[in-house]
């Protein structure tokens, strides 16, 4: 799935939980420039489900989330807007 | 700038916020803010400003701290009493939060230093207890574009205004001059219930926060008035006067002056 298109960072925050893990995530994100790629790299399972509905919710991307093993998840948000929606 | 590991967990439930985020909290870092005494009012706006982590408050107070003060000036503490309500205030809010510096003025403002005081600071809060403080704080910010959140407190009401200087009201708009001295009662004589100061500095608080992000309806051009009684919010919109003496289109106050001249008694 990585390989439609290119990662601009890799964040592993394996070991954080919510809400923390998004924290981190948004703050990635917004480091980006629009159109770039951020690949997350979760291992607490809610994570994989509240960091892409919330960045949806600010109106970034999600083009995809990859389990790669028991407790491992890939996350891939691509930024669309600098300003997230309220 | 990056954030420390302590500042992403510190702030992070505000940076989950769309309308404040990683920049928005930086634009609180980096803000300067002037509180116009470290009384009721001013307690808790220093103490949710430190704790939203706004960079820089300045506390200008005198006074030093009562017992009678501790029933609502929550800066303080009882073994604070007799030294300076700026540096109790700074103690206490720098010990929430280092990430908010706290500058002492342990001044009275007055017509010559206001000028240097609060232009070093983006916002400025008047929690001042007496009407001189809070015309001249009006005037020097009208003059000096500042933005002015300010309120004021009586037994169980308070009211609160936020000013932008050319873009809506100022506090003469509305008040144009002070009460004849004696004619009104002075905070010492009018009792408070204690709580009134910690919700309205708190709303003004919040004012100065969304000032800062941009976000949000500012209180401008709205005079909200609060009664603790009668738990009621009431929002009277007050228009920019273009006879006020000092906003308007023919200011005819165009210099600052001392209060004791134009209100008797402080």
């Amino acid at each position: 799935m990585g390989d439609d298109f290119k990662v601009a960072r890799t964040l592993d925050i394996k070991g954080q939980v919510c809400p923390l893990t998004f924290v981190r995530s948004k703050l990635a994100i917004e480091k980006l420039a629009i159109g770039e790629v951020l690949e997350i790299i979760v291992d607490h399972q809610p994570a994989a489900v509240n960091v892409p509905r919330s960045m949806e919710l600010e109106g970034q991307a999600v083009l995809g989330v990859e389990q790669t093993g028991e407790a491992e998840w890939h996350l891939f948000v691509r930024k669309d807007r600098e300003k997230p929606k309220q | 700038m990056d954030f420390t590991e302590d500042q992403i967990l510190r702030y992070s439930r505000h940076i989950i916020l769309p309308e404040v985020g990683g920049d928005g909290q930086e634009r609180l870092l980096s803000a300067k803010v002037a509180l116009v005494g470290a009384g009721g009012l001013g307690s808790p706006v220093g103490y949710y400003l430190a704790a939203a982590g706004v960079g820089t408050i300045g506390v200008i107070d005198d006074d030093r701290v009562e017992l009678s003060n501790l029933q609502r000036q929550i800066a303080h503490n009882t073994q604070r009493l007799g030294t300076l309500k700026a540096e109790s205030a700074k103690a206490t809010w720098e010990a929430l939060n280092s990430d908010a510096k706290v500058i002492v003025h342990a001044v009275r403002l007055t017509a010559a230093n206001i000028r240097g005081i609060i232009g070093n600071y983006d916002i400025v809060v008047d929690g001042s207890d007496n009407f001189p403080t809070r015309y001249l704080v009006n005037d020097a910010c009208v003059m000096m574009k500042k933005t002015l959140i300010s309120a004021a407190v009586y037994r169980f009401e308070g009211q609160v205004i936020a000013i932008y200087p050319g873009e809506g009201p100022c506090y003469r708009c509305f008040f144009e001059t002070p009460p004849p001295a004696g004619t009104v009662p002075s905070c010492q004589e009018a009792g408070v219930l204690g709580v009134v100061p910690g919700v309205v500095g708190t709303l003004q608080a919040t004012e100065v926060v969304k000032a800062i992000l941009g976000i949000g309806e500012p209180l401008r051009g709205r005079l909200l008035i609060w009664n603790a009684l009668e738990m009621s919010f009431v929002t009277v919109k007050v228009p920019r006067n273009r006879e006020c003496p000092v906003c308007g289109d023919h200011p005819t106050i165009t210099e600052l002056i001392a209060g004791e001249s134009f209100c008797g008694t402080g």
